[in-house]
């Protein structure tokens, strides 16, 4: 069995607030393969940003991470001094934004934020590494980019700019690149280009993606596993396919009843009553406990673990847990 | 670019022509020209005499034509007081009072931006707090009251530099200079300061408030995303996008240095355009007050002129002449 590039274990991030420590995301326990697509699903503030944020080392104060270890090939990268770990991001991850709009610095050439990222990282030449950058706006299919490379990002379109952000994010090789929300701010019709864009990069590099989003149609077409997040905790990890057809947890069985497919005549969409809790009141038990349509007793007194229900797949509900206790 | 600078040259006359207006009206009707410039013993008709040569019988739309033509050439009349022409008199004064609010505006701008820079950057420091609470005194004690306080310290007390006057200074021909001599540069330091001290506050204030807000932008977490180094961030991307509020207000307040610099000018008795100004007020020289009102509306004008092309430079998104292409 192969090496998991990044092993994340019980990581629960948390936020000290004036009425008291709000958990964002409690005891999220996954790995990501080399050249895996990993997808994350969840509505939102249910944690997925949180994760990826915490994964590349970036929750804003007063946030932190209160227990658990974010491995990246068997180092552990969460405890790091504030400078290395820097070292770490744009290097060995990268991480791609939801918004192409804001994520650009408007006084910058294009250029200019290629080269300093590229020189950042890889001992290079102001030349050398600018020849870097045509080849990357090539590569994520930015046409003539030997000339557009010293336009300024406000000359890009949405999409274009969403592509100079995927090349900003590959400029140094890393080995895993979080993609939050790539497509969320985009127009339909260019979300399936910047989808393929980035994953055939990733696919070419040898890069493992951890894909944050929640649209479930994207991660059906991208991802090999996925993981259901649901108020701050993984519901549900498995084979996209085996969790779209076959979904254990309630939460995952009501998210895929709620998308409408083609070919079946339906007068309204299955919704799940009610609404996600928020943080400050998770209900005791499983967090889902409220909504559920097989609640049973123990559902509200005992809080289910991540456990596994066949190989490669493991699902955190009473209903799959006859055995162990909480 | 050249269309956008010819339109603001364009408003730029128009206000130039208003404030004209009121500098002619000020000229005009403050008190009579004819009463003031001669002596109470001239008979009624000479003076009437007078008033026809001068063209004061005019009708009013042409002594403003005349007023403007004059002005285009530099032409103020003579003062009351000194009988001299007024323009002589501002340009005598002017080095004085420019050397004085340029080295006031470069030590706002410096101490102002490091400082705000340093606060914004290090927002829970005891030190930030110490800045922040003297900002507040430097914002609500008035000019002359520093001016005073540094008078006693350092001139009385201490002994360390002048109290008052430019020190020697070297005549360039078209400039007279104070920067050239030790008395003159000793003599600059405490009134510089004085009127550097609000600016620098203002400055200060500006430039954190702008510098946090930048911080907190998606560009910002993306570039540490990419694992720059925090230097690059703060200073390349933080600190450029702060500079395009922090060039109006300065460009705007360096103006305002050289108008009212009157009071620190007149606690210090530095022989600028300022204490011109006072005296002429004081004795109703009403030329001097009305080329100075013409002087200052100028340099406001320009001023905002330039701070409006430093735009062009610092924010790209101003040129229009790129164009998106389409996706």
């Amino acid at each position: 069995m192969t090496e998991p590039l990044l092993s994340v274990r019980g990581l629960t991030v948390e936020f000290p607030t004036r009425h008291g420590i709000l958990t964002a995301v409690e005891d999220i326990t996954l790995d990501i393969m080399p050249g895996e697509v990993l997808g994350m699903v969840g509505e939102s503030g249910a944690g997925k940003s949180m994760t990826g944020n915490a994964i590349i080392g970036l929750i804003e104060p007063p946030g932190r991470i209160a227990r658990g270890e974010i491995l990246l090939k068997g180092q552990r990268i969460d405890n790091l001094p504030p400078d290395e770990m820097r070292a770490i991001r744009g290097r060995r991850i990268g991480m791609i934004f939801q918004d192409p709009l804001t994520s650009l610095n408007p006084l910058y050439r294009i250029s200019d934020q290629l080269v300093e990222t590229i020189r950042t990282h890889l001992p290079m030449s102001q030349e050398a590494a600018r020849k870097r950058a045509i080849q990357l706006l090539d590569d994520v299919g930015i046409p003539d980019a030997a000339r557009r490379i010293d336009d300024y990002p406000h000359q890009f379109s949405g999409g274009m700019r969403q592509r100079v952000v995927i090349a900003l994010a590959l400029c140094a090789e890393p080995d895993l690149v979080i993609a939050d929300e790539p497509t969320t701010a985009l127009d339909v019709s260019v979300q399936a280009q910047i989808i393929d864009v980035m994953k055939q990069l990733c696919a070419d590099r040898g890069a493992a993606i951890l894909l944050v989003t929640h649209d479930m149609g994207v991660i059906a077409e991208t991802a090999n596993r996925v993981a259901v997040m649901y108020a701050g905790r993984i519901a549900e990890i498995g084979p996209v396919r085996e969790v779209i057809k076959d979904a254990r947890h309630p939460y995952t069985a009501g998210l895929m009843g709620a998308i409408p497919r083609l070919g079946e005549n339906l007068d309204r969409l299955q919704q799940i009553p009610g609404a996600m809790p928020r943080l400050s009141s998770i209900p005791q038990g499983c967090a889902f406990n409220p909504r559920c349509p097989k609640v049973f007793d123990r559902c509200r007194s005992h809080r289910p673990s991540l456990s596994q229900a066949e190989v490669g797949r493991q699902v955190a509900c009473w209903l799959y847990d006859g055995v162990t206790e909480a | 670019m050249l269309a956008f600078i010819i339109r603001r040259l364009a408003q730029s006359v128009l206000v130039m022509l208003f404030v004209a207006l009121i500098a002619f009206v000020i000229f005009r009707y403050v008190g009579d020209p004819i009463t003031s410039m001669v002596g109470v013993e001239t008979r009624l008709e000479d003076q009437e005499i007078m008033r026809d040569r001068l063209g004061l019988n005019d009708p009013v739309v042409i002594q403003f034509a005349r007023f403007i033509g004059n002005a285009l050439q530099g032409e103020f009349g003579i003062s009351y007081r000194l009988q001299q022409p007024v323009t002589e008199l501002i340009l005598s004064r002017l080095p004085a009072t420019l050397e004085l609010a340029v080295a006031s505006a470069l030590i706002a701008l410096v101490f102002g931006v490091v400082l705000g820079v340093f606060t914004a950057l290090r927002p829970k420091s005891f030190v930030t707090a110490g800045i922040m609470a003297a900002s507040l005194v430097g914002v609500s004690l008035p000019t002359f009251l520093i001016g005073i306080g540094l008078i006693y310290v350092f001139s009385v007390e201490l002994g360390w530099l002048p109290s008052f006057g430019r020190g020697e200074v070297v005549d360039l021909g078209w400039w007279r200079t104070g920067l050239l001599t030790e008395s003159g540069l000793k003599s600059i330091i405490l009134p510089a300061i004085t009127l550097s001290l609000f600016q620098l506050t203002l400055i200060m204030r500006l430039v954190r408030a702008e510098m946090l807000e930048v911080l907190r932008t998606e560009y910002i977490r993306f570039a540490r995303a990419r694992g720059l180094t925090q230097r690059a961030i703060n200073f390349g991307h933080a600190l450029k996008n702060t500079m395009v509020p922090v060039i109006t207000i300065t460009g705007l307040q360096l103006g305002s240095v050289i108008a009212f610099a009157i009071v620190t000018e007149t606690v210090f008795q530095w022989p600028g355009v300022g204490s011109l100004f006072i005296t002429s007020v004081q004795v109703v020289d009403v030329p001097v007050m009305a080329a100075y009102l013409m002087f200052i509306a100028l340099v406001f004008v320009l001023i905002n002129l330039i701070v409006d092309i430093l735009y062009y430079v610092v924010d790209p998104r101003l040129r229009v002449d790129g164009g998106a292409s389409g996706n």
